[in-house]
């Protein structure tokens, strides 16, 4: 539990990337299961109407195949595995999903994996420098910004999209930024706290 | 060994239970303020924090296993009704779908105390259990639950509280009304005689929804006869046993576990049907299953706080001696047998001789209570401290010196003095914190549109611990620990908390530390995490084994350096000779010597003291105004003063405090689950609809301990506050709120129309 070392994530998923741009690579030409030999699997895919997405996850490409209801956050969580981006609600209420898509903070469960296709997704993961922390995700830390730690992940993508946008806060800034993201543990005193730390870390 | 197998008594929420268990007798110096210790009481990072910030912490929420498949639950759409038919054939028929088990699939498994089964063809309100279905993916299982065809028989209903109490029980659930509970102290009618004031009111609370962030969900896998369970649970040990007994196989072959989890706030107390449903699909299939609730499910049927209807009346002189009370409530248990009584605190907080007590749990055709983070003293202090407040109006004294004029120096109950109380230290500081001479002495006088108000409320909770609660500890080559205890960290700091004692006694870095809690395959027993009682319970139990610990190192160095024992100390994690201090040893260099790998021992907690209860108290302070056009209310200022034995962090602490606080602010101002009476449907059942506060709804929150330590609680002085935090806020808010216009709001959430109506019928 204390801080991790060994291999840099960011090389470790550039590893993975590669052998997930080659395996879909051939798919978009499949149209018929008996001419192609599909799988059982491979004839699904084409009946539900699946289609090619290739969007940037934390500095890596990835191209890959959903079916076209796939909500962006559940192919962040189960398809890349990258289960840090949390659902709390699923319909836009809380936070709990927010992800940086273009420099923006969103709800990922209020997207489509599709609508994200060419673009660049950041996620709490991909705020890790190998396993150092981001200073924002430090200040988290040190000052304590949360209980249970639930609704982290979402919080502090959406202050990191916020101090993108404004690099040196106000209070109301921060208030307004972060307004969107809830905690049930209401942490919120000591998560104020964390931004404002960070942003004065950062600067 | 100094232990000892020995009948306890310990408070949990309420109940009081004997436990005969084993205990440490070792006594050990006590360690005064918190000023003497290096990392104990210390603002200590979170040693979780890396996991929780980086997104590497799996919750089991999180938990992915090969060939997993996902399971999701059908519920009932109707308050009440029996299963005319059910035919889930269309539904097998799903691409991907690969079981639905239901009652005419399943063995009986009992469940609710036996009222019931796991499922039961009686559907006793909407959102209990009909079918489980398991697929490949979630939304296959999904489309699969609405492919299942079931009629009904549908049953007479009631989902109002005073309604169902009117009605024939039997008819509503098949159960027969609950016992009407009654506690009667003193002469009463001499008490009434004695008095020269009296003050009458109702107040009625709201059911409120846990809504902890992350959802109910279990990860479930078999290997042969073993199974494995990722719970997001607060009781890693009564999930073990509930799933043990209901697929009846041995308790070694059921193994829970919960690293982290996304709270739970009293609804993650016990197993929950999910885990068990699991497992059946899971053995049936031969694949591991993850189930999980949505958020309408979690607001219909995991737990709520029950809703109250407290009828209190206060009798006094007007010196301000209260000389005799009555209360009479009653409240919804929901659909199936639990508690919903909130009368603790009207019988301990104030000190008067003579009193009444009527309390009836009722069933409604809803979602089922559970114990919500202080259950009954939230509802119960607010009433209580509103009645309170009345009577020192109406004689003209101030509250807080009504409160000093009767206060309990004994806990009345069971007439024993408590372990420690620094109540009227409370009082002092939250007032001097809340600038209390600034309160309208006559409620309402302010002028303008915007009024100001100034109130507070008292608080009382257990959370003193108590056996049985072991840990143990593992020392490995180079000086590294790791302290292992069948409790669990429920976002509240245990993990950061039980390294610190390892740490402050054996003085070891915390770098060094690692903790392991929550899995039941591992970790010696050790409390659920409720009632405010793990780290009084737990944390004594680490300080016996590295007490202990250090005593082996000695003895260890003593044969190393072939000194006598008594003639070498220990010494900032190093062991030396008084005499020549040259001749010292580090840790390492002693499992060097042994040639040991690792040093083991054990620690329990001691036996709580006896003629005594232990109990924490507080105050807190509400500064408000209220807009008397809008009817909107701001909290400027909350000051909680509190006494909670020693602060053992005090980041953590005050992170609790700020929690607590702020849903007890929601309770008096935003939260509530509101049904249709006619259809009997939830009508909020998602986190827009059912209101919770954002970081905008802050108010100043400035937290003031007025207690150093509890010597006699246990050996590291610690009484629990994740509940003390919540209980007096709502009721200080209200007391704010009466003191700002002049009118009192009996009726919890405190929302704007009510505020309104107030001031318009007093008008
Ligand atoms: S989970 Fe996406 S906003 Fe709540
Ligand atoms: S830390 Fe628990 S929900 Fe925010």
């Amino acid at each position: 539990m204390s801080k991790k070392k060994g291999i840099s994530r960011r090389n470790f998923i550039k590893g993975v990337g590669t052998g997930v741009v080659g395996s879909y690579v051939v798919v978009p030409a499949l149209n018929n299961k008996a001419a192609k030999n599909l799988s059982d699997n491979e004839e699904l895919q084409l009946k539900e109407g699946w289609q090619v997405l290739s969007l940037k996850v934390n500095g890596k490409k990835i191209i890959t195949k959903v079916k076209p209801n796939t909500l962006l956050v559940d192919l962040l969580r189960n398809e890349l595995q990258l289960t840090g981006t949390k659902v709390v609600c699923n319909q836009g209420e809380c936070g709990g999903c927010t992800i940086i898509l273009d420099g923006k903070p969103v709800y990922s469960c209020q997207m489509l994996a599709l609508d994200a296709n060419g673009k660049e997704v950041t996620t709490i993961e991909g705020l890790l420098l190998g396993e150092e922390l981001h200073p924002l995700q430090q200040a988290f830390v040190d000052e304590d910004g949360l209980q249970c730690g639930f609704c982290t992940p979402g919080q502090i993508m959406a202050a990191y999209g916020l101090l993108l946008k404004y690099p040196d806060p106000t209070d109301e800034q921060i208030l307004n930024g972060m307004s969107g993201n809830l905690c049930r543990c209401a942490a919120y005193p000591k998560i104020i706290k964390s931004v404002k730390a960070a942003a004065s870390r950062i600067k | 060994m100094p232990q000892k197998i020995v009948k306890s008594k310990i408070i949990f929420e309420g109940e009081i239970v004997e436990t005969i268990g084993e205990v440490s007798t070792e006594e050990y110096e006590r360690w005064g303020a918190n000023e003497n210790l290096k990392v104990v009481g210390k603002p200590v990072s979170r040693i979780d924090g890396y996991d929780k910030v980086s997104g590497s912490a799996v919750y089991t929420f999180d938990k992915i296993l090969q060939r997993m498949v996902y399971a999701r639950t059908l519920r009932s759409p109707l308050p009440h009704a029996k299963i005319k038919r059910i035919d889930i054939s269309k539904a097998l028929k799903v691409n991907g779908i690969l079981d639905v088990i239901t009652f005419q699939n399943t063995e009986d498994i009992d469940w609710y105390w036996n009222s019931s089964k796991l499922f039961d063809p009686h559907l006793r309100y909407q959102g209990d259990e009909i079918a489980c279905a398991a697929a490949e993916t979630a939304e296959l299982a999904e489309q699969a639950l609405k492919l299942i065809e079931v009629d009904y028989d549908e049953l007479p209903f009631a989902v109002n509280t005073k309604k169902a109490l009117e009605s024939d029980p039997e008819k509503l659930t098949g159960f027969k009304k609950p016992d009407l509970f009654t506690y009667d102290r003193g002469d009463f009618s001499k008490g009434i005689s004695e008095s020269d004031e009296s003050v009458e009111d109702t107040f009625t609370t709201p059911v409120v929804i846990h809504n902890p962030t992350e959802v109910h969900c279990s990860t479930v896998a078999w290997d042969g006869g073993k199974l494995t369970v990722w719970d997001s649970t607060q009781a890693i040990f009564s999930v073990r046993n509930a799933v043990a007994d209901s697929l009846k196989i041995n308790i070694n072959d059921v193994r829970v576990i919960k690293k982290y989890m996304g709270g739970g706030f009293g609804s993650k107390l016990e197993a929950g049907k999910y885990t068990v449903m699991a497992a059946l699909l899971a053995r049936r299939l031969g694949r591991p299953v993850k189930i999980y609730l949505d958020r309408r499910e979690m607001n219909l049927a995991v737990g709520n706080r029950p809703d109250s209807h407290q009828t209190l009346k206060v009798w006094g002189k007007r010196d301000g001696t209260i000389t005799a009370m009555s209360y009479k409530s009653f409240g919804a248990v929901g659909a199936y047998p639990q508690g919903a009584a909130a009368n603790w605190p009207f019988r301990t907080m104030y000190k008067c001789p003579n009193i009444k007590v009527e309390d009836q749990n009722v069933f409604i055709n809803a979602g089922r209570a559970r114990a919500f983070r202080a259950p009954g003293h939230v509802q119960g202090v607010f009433a209580l401290d509103s009645i309170i407040d009345d009577f020192a109006y109406k004689i003209g004294m101030d509250p807080i010196d009504l409160r000093l004029k009767n206060y309990a120096e004994v806990d009345q109950v069971f007439n024993v003095p408590y372990t420690s109380k620094l109540l009227k230290e409370a009082y002092s500081a939250g007032a001097q914190a809340i600038n209390w001479d600034l309160r309208n002495k006559i409620p309402g006088s302010g002028n303008g549109v915007i009024k100001r108000g100034i109130g507070m409320a008292s608080q009382i909770w257990w959370g003193g611990g108590g056996p049985p609660a072991h840990a143990m500890l593992k020392l490995e080559r180079g000086g590294y620990l790791t302290v292992i205890s069948g409790t669990q960290d429920i976002g509240t700091g245990t993990y950061t908390i039980l390294a610190q004692v390892a740490a402050e006694i054996l003085e070891i870095p915390m770098e060094k530390i690692e903790v392991i809690l929550g899995d039941t395959g591992v970790g010696p027993y050790a409390p659920s995490s409720g009632g405010s009682q793990t780290i009084a319970s737990v944390a004594p139990a680490v300080r016996d084994a590295s007490e202990k610990m250090k005593s082996k190192l000695i003895s260890a160095a003593a044969a190393i350096m072939e000194i006598p024992e008594d003639k070498i100390k220990y010494n900032n994690g190093e062991i030396e000779s008084i005499e020549d201090p040259a001749k010292k040893l580090s840790i390492a260099d002693i499992l060097k010597e042994l040639r040991e790998e690792s040093l083991l021992m054990n620690g329990s907690r001691e036996a709580n003291p006896d003629g005594y209860t232990t109990n924490s108290f507080g105050a807190q302070f509400a500064d408000v105004s209220v807009d008397t056009e809008t009817g909107k209310i701001t909290v400027n200022k909350i000051a909680a003063a509190h006494d909670i034995g020693r602060p053992m962090n005090q980041k953590t602490l005050e992170n609790q405090f700020h929690g607590g606080i702020l849903q007890g602010l929601s309770y008096a101002l935003m939260e509530e689950r509101v049904i249709d009476e006619s259809t009997g449907q939830v009508v909020n059942l998602n986190m827009h609809d059912y209101k919770i506060p954002t970081v905008k709804d802050v108010p100043k929150i400035e937290i003031i301990i007025v207690s150093k330590s509890d010597d006699l609680v246990n050996n590291v002085g610690a009484k629990g506050i994740g509940e003390p935090a919540i209980i007096p806020t709502a009721g200080a808010i209200a007391n704010a709120v009466y003191n700002a216009i002049g009118v009192r709001i009996k009726s919890l959430p405190i929302t704007p129309d009510k505020v309104l109506n107030a001031i318009y019928k007093f008008n």
